[in-house]
């Protein structure tokens, strides 16, 4: 009840003046098993409608599916090699990439619709702008490419793989191999995530601000800066279509990025 | 009111809740496991039976390309056939036409020369009887004539002129009335 109430206090106060986004925009009330794993709230719920949009559109797509395509299998095909042969295939080759090409897709189209709802009227929040979107995502890669390595080569063999450099002189081993370990198994995890969710949350406040500047300049600003409403409303329009490239950006460069981290593992070169 | 906005602008972004974690995995989870059972089989799958499917219609278009030459060699093949066993025939029937008009000219041949024997030995033979009937007729006549001759004075010219012409006159009727008494 009481985040009800101040919820309804903080519309009130905009009302009167500029409101500007703030962090508290990714953590809404709960309206759901508040306080327990389970807390239920529009960022989360946003994410299951995302969810259950893709796998229904994957689902409706596998299920019609023929052997003369009509133009949604067709379209939907295209997209899939995108994913499949643009993204995977390329990276890793086709025999090895097989073995990861659900993870792959998933990650491409889940990553997708997540981002997406950020552009579409009454969700206007991306599921991956909250953080453990990315960690989960970020958890799952890590684990593969660990876990293909070691299975590939055995423990001993992935490591000095890994952390070695081959063709360096002994003594630089000293300096590279604790630069080589933060690569692997620290900074490629932690950009991974932070690329996904900086850019979505980044994106989100960008849209907020451009929005509600341009509301506070036509409806509660003086007289004379009016024009300014037109300069950011414009501006957010730059931002919403920028922000429909990156969107489909982000989930392409999460999916290469897991490809190339996944093919350095199980690869015998360096 | 002002301590949830607190709480909330407090919260650090880049460590997650518990609830967040959880719908998180939930989400990809689910989205995963379509992919994985669901869509990615259907999908290779189509691209496996369109490959086959495309395949195999090359291979019947190669079969059937095969069937249409062949049957194309036999039937030129079998014109070629034609066209020799024509000539051929030609060839045999000029031969034989030949051949018979050859026949036919050395059996008008042989027929001509039998009639020209057979006409030969003819005249010969009616010459030969002829011959014979002659010379007995020419005793007979001398003999005749001579009888005459003697018969008749022959002193004076108009006497003999008168036996000559009636020796001839008598031959004449004698030689119409000859086959008579030659009978």
């Amino acid at each position: 009840m009481g985040t009800l109430n101040a919820a309804n206090t903080t519309v009130s106060a905009a009302e009167g003046g500029f409101h500007a986004p703030s962090m508290a925009e990714f953590f809404p009330a709960s309206f759901l098993f508040e306080g327990t794993p389970f807390e239920m709230n529009r960022v989360m719920l946003i994410r299951i409608i995302a969810t259950v949009a893709v796998v229904v559109l994957l689902a409706v797509w596998a299920k019609r599916m023929k052997l003369i395509p009509s133009r949604f299998q067709s379209s939907m095909e295209l997209a899939m090699e995108f994913v499949t042969v643009g993204i995977a295939e390329d990276t890793m080759g086709k025999e090895k990439a097989k073995k990861f090409m659900p993870l792959i897709v998933a990650i491409f189209f889940g990553i997708l619709f997540w981002n997406v709802t950020k552009l579409i009227p009454f969700l206007n929040m991306p599921g991956t702008g909250v953080i453990g979107m990315p960690i989960v995502l970020t958890l799952v890669v890590y684990v593969t490419y660990h876990w293909a390595g070691i299975a590939e080569k055995g423990l001993g063999r992935y490591l000095k793989d890994s952390l070695i450099l081959p063709g360096v002189p002994p003594a630089m081993h000293i300096l590279l191999i604790p630069i080589e370990f933060i690569t692997k198994f620290v900074t490629q995890p932690f950009t991974l995530a932070i690329r996904l969710f900086a850019n979505m949350m980044v994106g989100h406040l960008l849209l907020v601000l451009c929005f509600s500047a341009t509301s506070f300049f036509l409806f509660d600003a003086a007289n004379g800066f009016q024009f300014f409403g037109i300069v950011t409303f414009a501006g957010g329009m730059f931002v919403f279509i920028l922000e429909m490239l990156i969107v489909v950006l982000q989930a392409y460069i999460f999916a290469l990025l897991s490809c190339v981290y996944i093919n350095a593992a199980i690869s015998d070169e360096h | 009111m002002t301590p949830v906005n607190i709480v909330a602008s407090a919260e650090n972004p880049l460590l997650p809740a518990a609830y967040d974690i959880l719908w998180s995995a939930v989400c990809l989870l689910i989205v995963f496991l379509v992919v994985w059972k669901y869509v990615l089989p259907a999908f290779n799958k189509t691209l496996d039976e369109r490959a086959e499917r495309i395949q195999g219609g090359i291979e019947k278009a190669e079969k059937v390309q095969a069937e249409a030459d062949q049957a194309l060699a036999e039937y030129q093949k079998q014109l070629a056939d034609g066209r020799a066993e024509a000539a051929r025939l030609r060839a045999e029937a000029q031969e034989e036409g030949a051949q018979i008009i050859a026949d036919m000219k050395a059996q008008a041949h042989s027929e001509a020369d039998r009639i020209i024997a057979q006409a030969q030995t003819q005249i010969d033979a009616e010459r030969q009887s002829a011959m014979v009937q002659l010379r007995s007729e020419v005793g007979t006549l001398a003999t005749d004539l001579a009888s005459r001759i003697v018969g008749e004075s022959l002193t004076d010219d108009q006497r003999s002129a008168n036996v000559v012409d009636r020796f001839i006159s008598d031959l004449e009727s004698n030689s119409s009335a000859q086959p008579v008494k030659g009978a």
